[in-house]
């Protein structure tokens, strides 16, 4: 072996791993999208034809996806916000000159993202839970009648946004407090010298500051959240009434529940579509807010 | 000012408790006797703590099978992991090789590919394979990863020139200066790594749940949420579920979390 050829040796078995099991099912799902793979096609490959783009026109006129859709549009863009000024003011907090204990904290809030999403959203199930849950108690507290937060469709996605923001707020955390680091502190002493107030500060030194690093917190947070699956899978089997069908939901039934493997490939690239169109949007958006 | 210290503090205080408290009631929820969470209002504190649902756990759920197997494939996945993207990312930051830059290019446009667009054909594949419900065919999609491969090629990347030349003009082998110059420099990312690996397999649940048929082979996620869905009274049992899941993941995370959280920290600022 000369040295020329070195490289591909170490770099080729990672390589090989990635062609086998993921760029050959990625070019296959593209072929799978326009055929109606189905349980006969499973049985004998002679049963498989190609449908040309009828997979696609299936899916837009299913309510199903757009019920699905709007579930995971309306999923990503009240929950990414939320975990976004959640986790950017808790970051706040800790870099604080004032804070105490501040490696506890730091530690304390990133727990739960580590955690199993099945394991944690079991006890959630528990705290929303009509009549005997924590939430409603507290709730009761401030004579607030109990909701069925995971009963009634019009509370089922706000509770699984509330449980999202719970998880996500600490690994968002640790990467803004990062970020907050990297500002140097006389730029705020320069400030507090001009008279100008905290919420002053973080608008013209803090956000500035940050700006890079939430663009690119909230894009992962982003492609995170549109992949919304083991929440409702675990909390409400994608009810009641579909209120928590996600789009990865509806692939999954229709993929490994009926077998439609033509028509769930469809469902990912439409998944595909539209994580890579938001991120793009937000790239740009983030470009033409820069200061 | 002294106010405001106050108020900072009271507030980090009352994050910690909304953070944690899950947490900490999901223990104390999984010592109660089975049926006594379900009053108004809920118990914070067993009345008579018992050890009861981890014995069902043991005896009727076949817990100790599904952690077994969880932990078995965890271990597996991170070695497998770490040695295949560490190799190739070292080699796409310090060898010279043909087509380098082309296949750098090609593996970070496909980044923006979620991994979910390629498990249809993957499961078709692996049938064919023979590999579906086997332990195997769980560990496929977490063996290579385009991400971590650039992670490990940021580190190496960092790695002075100066110093691999000294090592190559002091006649070392490649090898010997992967295995004593690179990877001792590369070390804090690797246990950073090393984390996300265990952690992603641990806590993965689409691909297992899809690929897994025998409860025998279930993960510990896969296992917790059938048993949620035959349980969904059983309060107590699932928490103590919960705990058997969770544990074994805290208690690493706490073990390692000043490298951890170090490393995310250090890769967020660059990126």
């Amino acid at each position: 072996m000369t040295r020329r050829w070195l490289g591909w040796l170490y770099a080729g078995p990672a390589l090989l791993v990635l062609a086998i099991f993921f760029v050959v099912p990625v070019l296959a799902a593209l072929l799978l999208s326009v055929t109606d793979y189905d349980l006969y096609a499973i049985a004998s490959i002679h049963n498989l034809r190609f449908v040309g783009l009828r997979n696609y026109a299936d899916l837009l006129s299913n309510p199903l996806f757009w019920q699905a859709l709007w579930n995971t549009v309306y999923f990503v863009v009240v929950g990414v916000p939320l975990s976004l000024a959640a986790s950017l003011g808790g970051a706040v907090l800790v870099h604080s000159k004032v804070a105490r204990f501040k490696g506890f904290f730091r530690t304390a809030y990133f727990a739960p993202s580590i955690t199993t999403v099945v394991a944690v959203a079991v006890i959630w199930r528990y705290l929303l839970h009509t009549r005997y849950g924590l939430i409603n108690y507290l709730l009761s507290m401030l004579h607030i009648a109990p909701i069925d937060w995971l009963g009634d469709p019009h509370w089922s996605m706000p509770a699984i946004i509330l449980f999202a923001v719970w998880k996500n707020f600490g690994y968002n955390l640790v990467i803004l407090l990062a970020a907050l680091g990297t500002i140097p502190a006389d730029l705020y002493e320069a400030a507090e010298l001009d008279g100008a107030g905290a919420f002053a500060q973080f608008r013209h030194i803090t956000l500035p500051g940050i700006r890079g690093t939430l663009g690119f917190v909230g894009l992962l947070t982003m492609a995170g959240y549109f992949q919304l699956f083991a929440e409702p899978y675990v909390m409400t089997q994608g009810g009641p009434a579909q209120s928590t069908l996600s789009v990865l939901y509806l692939l999954y039934d229709e993929g490994f529940k009926w077998w439609n493997l033509g028509r769930a490939s469809a469902v990912a690239f439409v998944l595909f579509l539209l994580m890579y169109a938001t991120a793009l949007l937000q790239h740009r958006w983030t470009r033409e807010h820069r200061p | 000012m002294r106010r405001h210290t106050l108020l900072v503090n009271a507030l980090l205080i009352l994050t910690a408790g909304l953070t944690l408290f899950p947490l900490v009631w999901m223990v104390s929820v999984s010592l109660m006797p089975a049926g006594t969470s379900a009053t108004y209002p809920p118990p914070l504190w067993p009345a008579h703590p018992t050890l009861a649902n981890y014995t069902e756990l043991w005896t009727h759920a076949g817990m100790a099978r599904h952690l077994l197997n969880s932990l078995g494939l965890a271990t597996v996945a991170t070695a497998l992991a770490l040695t295949l993207n560490v190799a190739a990312g070292y080699a796409f930051a310090k060898l010279e090789f043909p087509g380098r830059e082309a296949v750098a290019k090609a593996l970070l446009a496909a980044l923006v590919i979620p991994a979910q667009v390629a498990m249809l054909p993957l499961f078709l594949e692996l049938k064919a394979l023979g590999l579906v419900d086997t332990y195997a065919g769980v560990l496929v999609p977490s063996l290579a990863g385009i991400f971590s491969i650039f992670l490990v090629r940021q580190a190496a990347l960092a790695i002075p020139h100066e110093l691999i030349d000294a090592a190559r003009m002091d006649g070392a082998s490649e090898w010997t200066i992967f295995r004593r110059v690179a990877l001792p420099l590369m070390r804090p990312m690797l246990v950073t790594l090393g984390v996300f690996a265990f952690l992603g397999s641990w806590n993965d649940f689409f691909w297992p749940l899809i690929v897994l048929n025998d409860s025998d082979r279930y993960t510990l996620p896969v296992a917790l949420a059938a048993l949620s869905r035959e349980h969904v009274q059983d309060n107590e049992l699932m928490m103590a579920g919960s705990v058997v899941t969770l544990v074994p993941v805290l208690a690493l995370f706490l073990a390692l979390q000043r490298h951890y959280l170090a490393g995310l920290m250090a890769g967020a600022v660059k990126g």
